[in-house]
């Protein structure tokens, strides 16, 4: 059989069409299976007023099951009986009594029939409807049931060779029937169906297109033709496509011209204007490389061929773009004056209650992103420059309007404020990257103010404690981590991350103290030293003059100066490490023996050092020396305990006895130099192939030689020996934390 | 050439206002007048706020002027005012045809949806002041938002049972498009050819620009924070007071209340105007305008349970 559901309703919000296909079809062909029905194929589809879903070859009836289960012997007590009778709804006289070893036991046999489909569809249908995962419902009327919005009438109907059938259903005071209706105003009234195939063709007559898929071709194709038609291409913009798509039954794209008067405003203010106000498509005239003409998306053919609409939508664009040519050219009129308004505006702005305002966040990112210029090559004054403009152009109105401008607006007006390209640059770029794919900034000056900004994010955050948790990352500070990892990376910065890190949370610490915010205090000495120093130059830098209150002496008092607060930002960035070069294909086991070593804070140099590694472990002496080293740390590590000593020091040849150990006293002689001198000169592939030039030595030793001899001498020395190996080890990476 | 459409069309501001009339009292609502106190939408009239509670049957429609003290433009720009009408629609328990209905109303306007482009577009509405929220769209015509269509789910932290729908029309933006006016001071306000022909900026364009300067200058904001805690305190005291009066007759008081509801709410707005409210005290004040508004709510639900009649209505 075939199985026709449509559930017409209200206008359906586009951006739930997507998702409540899915659950319709899942919920339904579901819930058929585990009633025992199976079926063949199963498509879903929707419009803004209906939901429907088409199911195939759908069995008649569900096969009958039958089910035995044994109870009480017949001599047990009677509550046990009657508890049993309960379980079952049977009465006495259905139980069948059979003899068993030990006893007459009662059984109880339950047939249960096959079901029709129709009452099956009945039951799953009714459950889809009243528990529909909605991300937002609403009752309507007296009603109480829930929908997206007003459910008005459901089609549900079985049909095989001997006709329809329609589903006996009543959901709410709705019943289910046959019958439903085309476009709102082209083909209002209502018509009876068959089944799905006379269903959709009886749509199509009514100027309703059911397949969303077909709509979104319909527009793309159309719009695609009319901007052809006039030279233009469309602006890509799939999510609007889609959108566009769920928000009509019937597309009529309808192309319109943008008025002389607005073709000098940005690009990029003209596309978001035209999206987010009035979801249109935005069209591009290749040889000027301007935005000239849309693409809006009607519901409706008129007699006048659109006229009408057009017309309309033509009003209501100049009148938005009039808003947005107004606000243009203040803002192009304040940057050209310097902007200064704009940088009394960010005092008010507050970024948040502990952290201070965006004025306050300005002045950390501009100091921070001076420090790691030369870190980037990037000229001190230049990056300062554009740290302390990046952020203006969030007083501006037109990014009042359109908050998703940041950035693109800042360019403009540093542009417009005669500020060199690379500046202009680093106010655009300064966010990025912003998701996983977005790409990395690479201009020195962007790179140094976007690590800037992303670090006083986190630093700022957990000195406030207000780290994510689980699913909760309200500041999207993981978002942050990555941004840093995928700028260091991407640009090889060298940068040491805990001095940074650790300075910078420090000299929060004290501006929290002197908000009053943090009373918890002890001193500066608690920190390492060179970590102290900078926290230091940072806090006189950035004193205010004015306040002897707030002292470096005065700061003496702090209880804690944020040291663990630092290691556990540097854990968090280590995490983000691990889940970025997880998807790279870089074990996590790998990037821990790395992280474990020194230098641990440096990025760039813990990646450079784990892709060799990596490599190393894949490669034919990999897994073998693997074993190796982790024999030899075996051996010692037991012997260690069991002697009280650490074995580190006096391995001689002249006690060796095999030329197994000799060979190995040999390699480590010409491996030990090799590995210092290319771990020395951050060589690493060098220095993995030195170390794996031991595998040969190592294997042949550990076949031939017993370490745990009774010559006390020579047992000693060979565990020397073993501790070279080790020591070896030790200089690429901690081989312990290395699975396999 | 002239379409029946283009013949049929209202000629001025007040025809529109009008026809609304006319066809929604063809309908079957109430035509119930301004409410009279200074609001920020039609919403806040009790007619709606406090009528979408309980479960007694109700359909009114009003014209309301409406105060928005930051949107002042000294009359300058085409479209925004200080003070401007909405067009209220208000029907419990919703009807199923709530939406040809509301199709109704703008063909009675003039706008025949098969030479437009009519659409209903998601947007949910929420009022933080009132404890509201509700479920709906904003219906597009041509591209242009012309009214708010919302489901009420809960209001002053009840949920609707039954469920209300509520229309609301920006009476001159929708004026505006329907009389093809680009600047709303030059939208005839009387018939073009009265022997006194009047324009909206013949109305309203002094006193935009007066009230503009009051609000955003002048408004005495000692005397503005005093006016909202005494607007406060006073609705405490009439929720607080006894349910019985004097002569031992069962009156609670949930309107006189919600008038200082209302009052705490458009001081909030006038000060807001000034810009003397910080970022985070906003949300304080809102919480403060929402508590009474609850308060009210509360009140007004218990005496329509306990009497089961229309509370408040004047006997």
């Amino acid at each position: 059989m075939d199985l026709l559901i449509e559930l017409f309703s209200e206008e359906i919000p586009a951006r739930m069409q997507p998702r409540a296909r899915e659950d319709l079809k899942r919920l339904i062909t579901d819930g058929l299976v585990d009633a025992g029905l199976t079926y063949a194929s199963a498509g879903a589809f929707s419009t803004p007023r209906r939901l429907a879903l088409a199911v195939e070859g759908l069995t008649a009836e569900s096969k009958p099951v039958r089910e035995e289960r044994k109870g009480p012997r017949t001599d047990a007590p009677e509550k046990a009986i009657e508890g049993f009778l309960r379980s079952t709804g049977l009465t006495l006289d259905q139980l069948e009594r059979r003899a068993e070893k030990k006893g007459e036991v009662f059984f109880a046999v339950i047939e249960k029939p096959g079901r029709k489909a129709a009452d099956i569809v009945a039951e799953v249908l009714d459950a889809t409807i009243r528990d529909f995962p909605w991300p937002k419902s609403m009752r309507w009327g007296s009603g109480s049931l829930r929908w997206v919005r007003p459910l008005h009438s459901i089609i549900a109907i079985l049909s095989d060779e001997g006709g329809a059938q329609v589903v006996p259903l009543t959901v709410d005071g709705i019943e289910a029937g046959d019958t439903t209706r085309g476009h709102r105003f082209m083909a209002p009234d209502a018509f009876r169906v068959t089944g799905f195939d006379d269903y959709a063709a009886k749509l199509r007559r009514a100027r309703v297109m059911l397949d969303p898929a077909e709509r979104e071709a319909a527009i793309r194709q159309e719009a695609a033709n009319l901007a052809f038609a006039r030279g233009w291409e469309i602006m890509p913009d799939e999510g609007l496509m889609t959108e566009l798509a769920g928000l009509v039954e019937w597309p009529v794209p309808l192309m319109g011209v943008i008025e002389q008067r607005f073709l000098d405003l940005p690009p990029e203010v003209l596309q978001t204007s035209m999206k987010e106000h009035q979801k249109f498509l935005s069209a591009r005239n290749p040889k000027t490389g301007r935005i000239e003409g849309y693409v809006t998306v009607a519901n409706i053919e008129t007699p006048d061929h659109g006229a009408t609409i057009l017309a309309g939508n033509q009003r209501v664009l100049a009148a938005r773009l009039s808003d947005a040519a107004f606000f243009w050219e203040n803002d192009l009129r304040e940057a050209r004056a310097g902007m200064e308004s704009w940088k009394e505006g960010l005092k008010a702005v507050t970024f948040h209650a502990k952290l201070g305002s965006q004025a306050d966040r300005v002045e950390r990112i501009a100091a921070l992103a001076r420090e790691i210029a030369p870190a980037v090559n990037a000229d001190q004054d230049q990056v300062e420059q554009a740290a302390r403009i990046a952020k203006l152009d969030l007083r501006s109105a037109m990014v009042g309007e359109f908050p998703e401008l940041q950035g693109t607006m800042g360019r403009y007006y540093a542009q417009a404020a005669g500020l060199p390209d690379a500046v202009a640059d680093a106010a655009r770029d300064h966010y990025s990257p912003l998701g996983p794919s977005d790409e990395v900034p690479s201009a020195p000056v962007s790179v140094a103010v976007a690590l800037a900004d992303k670090l006083d994010t986190l630093t700022g955050f957990w000195a406030i404690d207000e780290k994510p948790t689980g699913s909760k990352d309200p500041f999207a500070l993981r978002r942050a981590a990555l941004g840093v990892i995928r700028l260091v990376l991407g640009n090889g910065v060298r940068l040491n991350l805990s001095k940074t890190v650790g300075s910078q949370i420090a000299f929060l610490f004290s501006q929290l103290q002197m908000r009053g915010f943090e009373e918890q205090v002890v001193s500066l000495d608690a920190l390492p030293d060179d970590i102290a120093t900078d926290a230091r130059m940072r806090i006189e830098a950035r004193m205010v003059p004015s306040d002897p209150e707030s002292g470096v002496q005065g700061l003496g008092r702090h209880e804690k100066w944020g040291a663990q607060t630092t290691s556990d930002l540097l854990s968090f960035l280590h995490d983000r490490l691990k889940v970025h070069l997880r998807d790279q294909g870089i074990r996590h086991d790998v990037i821990d023996a790395v992280l474990a070593m020194p230098g641990s804070d440096d990025l760039t140099l813990v990646v450079r050092r784990a892709t060799a590694l990596n490599g190393m472990l894949a490669s034919e002496d990999g897994p073998n020396l693997l074993q190796g080293l982790k024999r030899a740390a075996n051996i010692l590590a037991q012997a260690e305990e069991k002697d009280g000593v650490e074995y580190s020091f006096g391995a001689d040849p002249k006690f060796a006895e095999t030329d197994e150990e000799r060979a190995l006293f040999a390699a480590l002689d010409a491996a030990e130099p090799k590995i210092a001198a290319a771990m020395q000169a951050e060589d690493f592939p060098a220095a993995m192939s030195a170390i794996a030039a031991l595998r040969a030595p190592i294997d042949a030793f550990f076949e031939a030689v017993q370490v745990n001899t009774d010559n006390q001498v020579v047992r000693r020395n060979r565990l020397n020996l073993l501790s070279r190996i080790r020591e070896a080890g030790r200089l690429i990476a901690d081989f312990g934390k290395v699975e396999g | 050439m002239t379409s029946p459409e283009q013949a049929d069309r209202p000629r001025c501001f007040q025809d529109v206002i009008l026809r609304l009339q006319s066809y929604w009292a063809a309908t079957g609502c109430a035509i119930l007048q301004p409410y009279d106190m200074e609001v920020g939408a039609g919403t806040f009239h009790p007619a709606t706020t406090l009528r979408s509670l309980g479960t007694r049957p109700w359909a009114a429609a009003y014209v309301q002027p409406s105060r928005r003290p930051t949107d002042g433009r000294y009359g300058e720009n085409p479209n925004r005012l200080q003070h401007y009408y909405q067009y209220q629609v208000i029907i419990k328990p919703s009807p199923p045809n709530l939406q040809e209905l509301y199709l109704g109303s703008l063909k009675a306007i003039g706008l025949d949806p098969l030479v437009h482009d009519v659409r209903f577009v998601e947007d949910d509405w929420e009022s933080p002041t009132l404890g509201a929220w509700g479920l709906g769209w904003e219906v597009w015509c041509d591209g242009m938002e012309v009214s708010q269509f919302t489901y009420f789910q809960q209001v002053g932290g009840h949920d609707c049972r039954p469920v209300s729908g509520e229309l609301t029309y920006g009476l001159e933006r929708l004026a505006m498009y329907v009389l093809g006016v680009e600047h709303v001071m030059d939208m005839p306000f009387n018939a073009p050819d009265a022997p006194i022909p009047l324009t909206y900026g013949d109305v309203f364009r002094q006193t935009e620009r007066e009230y503009s300067r009051w609000n955003f200058e002048v408004a005495d904001t000692e005397m503005l924070f005093q006016h909202f805690k005494d607007a406060e305190a006073e609705c405490a005291r009439i929720l607080d007071a006894p349910a019985q009066d004097s002569a031992g007759r069962q009156i609670p008081m949930a309107h006189p209340a919600y008038d200082q509801a209302i009052k705490a709410s458009h001081i909030f707005n006038l000060l807001d105007a000034r810009g003397v409210i910080s970022v985070t005290e906003r949300q304080a004040y809102i919480g403060r305008v929402r508590a009474l508004a609850k308060a009210c709510a509360d009140l007004f639900a218990t005496t329509e349970a306990a009497t089961g009649t229309n509370a408040g209505d004047a006997a």
